[in-house]
């Protein structure tokens, strides 16, 4: 169990000597064991919702588990990789699909994180300096952060129907940039309303994490590169953005693992039966699972969500700590 | 370094490039983030007739009767109390549980320590589904074998959030507690008192805003919670989240009664939220940013 050395143990006696001076009493036996009992029920719970669960979920992708055997799982026969070979055989219908959700996740994730990105650090720098109505519209930028993920979805859902949504009224009746009037929700544009729904609420978290990295950047910096002449362009360029790169690298990663598995947005949005340009995988899964009720192929489905995640997130790690010494 | 003098505290005024370009750009996010609420909350303020025609920026006469309706439209006051309960026990028990870990990671050093923190701070990463299906066959299984229904009820749920709520609360309250001078507790020691009674009469009083920032967060997170719920409850134990968005998503909605009751239940957390928000930015960002 000792996995790690512990580097800031006090440092103790020899043992030997230790062990002279206190022999094992009751007390200290119960002094040892406070912390693991402390930490029982935390224990006990993690392993009932997230242990347990993984190592039943890793045993059910091995399984033909379908409805037939949902309520006596242990007569399910075996699969042995079927369910695995069925999602990665590209060239069939369930494969093929399941490599289209890969792509259009993917596309979905990276056009997320990187627009909600941007205008969280856009704003939260243009905001460094304070001015009139700072404090109020820092707090007014967390409102969509701060939304139940439904609500706001919903609302969004509501603006961008067809016939008597808000997001119609203005780009065809408002500002006739054209003419015929688009579906949001089905078809090509839906991957556009998923992408804008899920930026409104996204954007305010990294406002916030950025802002609140701003504050450790030390002022003097900026005092002593106005002395040496430098304007606030150069500022921003100089010290800012060098400074907020560790902050930054968590929260994409962050951003990246959050918007991955995201289910709420597309589920609330475009309901069970998402339209096929933007069909997320956690969606994908969710169908095979509990509509066609395919749980083996659905638990192979997230075991292997779950190591490209791992490897994406290892990748990444190695990646920037090697990027971060690279600097120093 | 000596001390210099402030030559130019404030340095230059910013140039006009940069006041219009924060101008033009903060005016951009200010109307992207109020659309959504302007439609939300003058819809909900609409007769039916605005809502089944095109758009209207102005509501064509202001009624209240949307929020009259909609407690009738779907079981809104069921739903609510199924969410208000799953919410709060869900968070009672995760922050009770994780008081006592993160006491224990906090000031402990012992075999496994490391192993407890990095199990917990990787599950929070997982995604929710790879924990939703064996979770539910397992419950359909419980009840099978014992008789005790958890896969459609509420207690079902409340455990299934602990997921999320309970590897966030122990990773927050760590960092709090850490911050918390050991001081306290020494001198509590020397005084006589046990590690519980130092950890309950000292500790806990002094964690309150994490504690309370943890509260706040858990519960918002549950409230909003979609993917368990969806799959986890039935007509008696339905909450907000699946109650709403089953209704959002049939044919003929009264999109003001929905505007409505969506604005009714975001109140209660954007306002948590927007009270706490000091705390919460500390805590989620120590938490994140660590």
């Amino acid at each position: 169990m000792a996995l790690a050395a512990e580097t800031d143990r006090p440092p103790s006696p020899p043992p030997a000597a230790r062990a002279r001076r206190k022999p094992l009493t009751w007390s200290r036996a119960r002094h040892k064991a406070l912390p693991y009992l402390l930490l029982a029920p935390a224990v006990c719970f993690e392993l009932l919702v997230h242990i347990v669960p993984m190592l039943v979920g890793i045993w059910i992708s091995f399984k033909q588990l379908t409805v037939f055997f949902i309520r006596n799982w242990s007569s399910a026969p075996d699969a042995g990789l079927a369910n695995y070979r069925l999602a990665l055989k590209f060239n069939s219908a369930i494969g093929q699909q399941l490599l289209h959700s890969f792509y259009v996740t993917l596309g979905y994730t990276v056009l997320v994180v990187a627009i909600s990105w941007f205008l969280g650090t856009g704003a939260s720098v243009l905001m460094q300096n304070p001015f009139r109505g700072r404090g109020t519209l820092r707090t007014y930028f967390l409102i969509p952060y701060a939304l139940p993920a439904y609500t706001a979805t919903i609302t969004w859902e509501f603006m961008f129907q067809r016939d008597h949504g808000a997001v119609n009224q203005i780009i065809v009746r408002d500002l006739h940039l054209t003419s015929h009037v688009p579906f949001w929700l089905i078809g090509g544009n839906s991957f556009a309303a998923l992408v804008i729904t899920a930026v409104w609420r996204t954007w305010p978290f990294a406002f916030l994490v950025v802002t609140a990295g701003m504050q450790s950047i030390p002022t003097d910096l900026y005092e002593a590169a106005a002395v040496d002449g430098a304007g606030v362009w150069q500022g921003i360029r100089k010290i800012t953005m060098p400074s907020l790169r560790p902050v930054n690298q968590v929260l994409v990663l962050v951003l990246f693992l959050w918007n991955f598995n995201d289910f709420s947005t597309p589920f609330v949005l475009f309901g069970n039966v998402p339209p096929q340009q933007a069909d997320l995988l956690s969606l994908q899964i969710y169908d095979t699972s509990f509509q066609t009720w395919n749980f083996g192929s659905g638990s192979a489905m997230s075991v292997l969500l779950l190591l490209f995640l791992l490897i994406v997130t290892a990748g990444y790690l190695v990646a920037t700590r090697r990027a971060r010494s690279a600097d120093a | 370094m000596p001390d210099r003098p402030a030559v130019r505290r404030r340095p230059t005024a910013p140039p006009k490039s940069f006041l219009w370009t924060r101008r033009i750009c903060l005016t951009v996010l200010v109307a992207f983030t109020t659309l959504p609420l302007y439609v939300m909350i003058t819809s909900s303020i609409k007769p039916l007739v605005d809502v089944e025609s095109s758009f209207r920026w102005i509501p064509s006469r202001v009624t209240l009767s949307p929020y009259v309706d909609m407690w009738s439209t779907v079981p809104l006051a069921h739903y609510f109390a199924n969410s208000a309960i799953v919410a709060s026990s869900a968070t009672a028990i995760s922050v009770v549980i994780a008081v006592f870990a993160a006491y224990a990671v906090s000031r402990y050093r012992f075999p496994g320590r490391q192993l407890f923190r990095i199990t917990v701070l990787s599950t929070q990463m997982f995604p929710g589904i790879l924990f939703l299906l064996p979770l539910f066959l397992i419950f359909v299984n419980i009840g099978n074998a014992t008789g005790i229904e958890l896969s459609t009820t509420r207690l079902g749920l409340i455990i299934t959030y602990l997921t999320f709520t309970l590897p966030f609360s122990v990773w927050l309250l760590v960092g709090y507690l850490d911050s918390i001078p050991r001081e306290l507790d020494e001198a509590a020691a020397v005084d006589g008192s046990g590690p519980l009674s130092t950890l309950l009469r000292i500790v806990v009083p002094a964690a309150r805003p994490g504690i309370i920032t943890v509260a706040v967060y858990c519960f918002m997170t549950a409230w909003g919670e979609v993917l368990f719920a969806s799959v986890m409850t039935d007509d008696t134990s339905r909450t907000l989240a699946v109650g709403l968005r089953d209704y959002a998503s049939e044919n003929d909605v009264y999109w003001n009664q929905i505007m409505a009751a969506s604005l009714v239940v975001s109140i209660p957390v954007v306002v948590g939220f927007l009270l706490l928000q000091r705390y919460l930015v500390a805590g989620l960002t120590a938490g994140s940013v660590k």
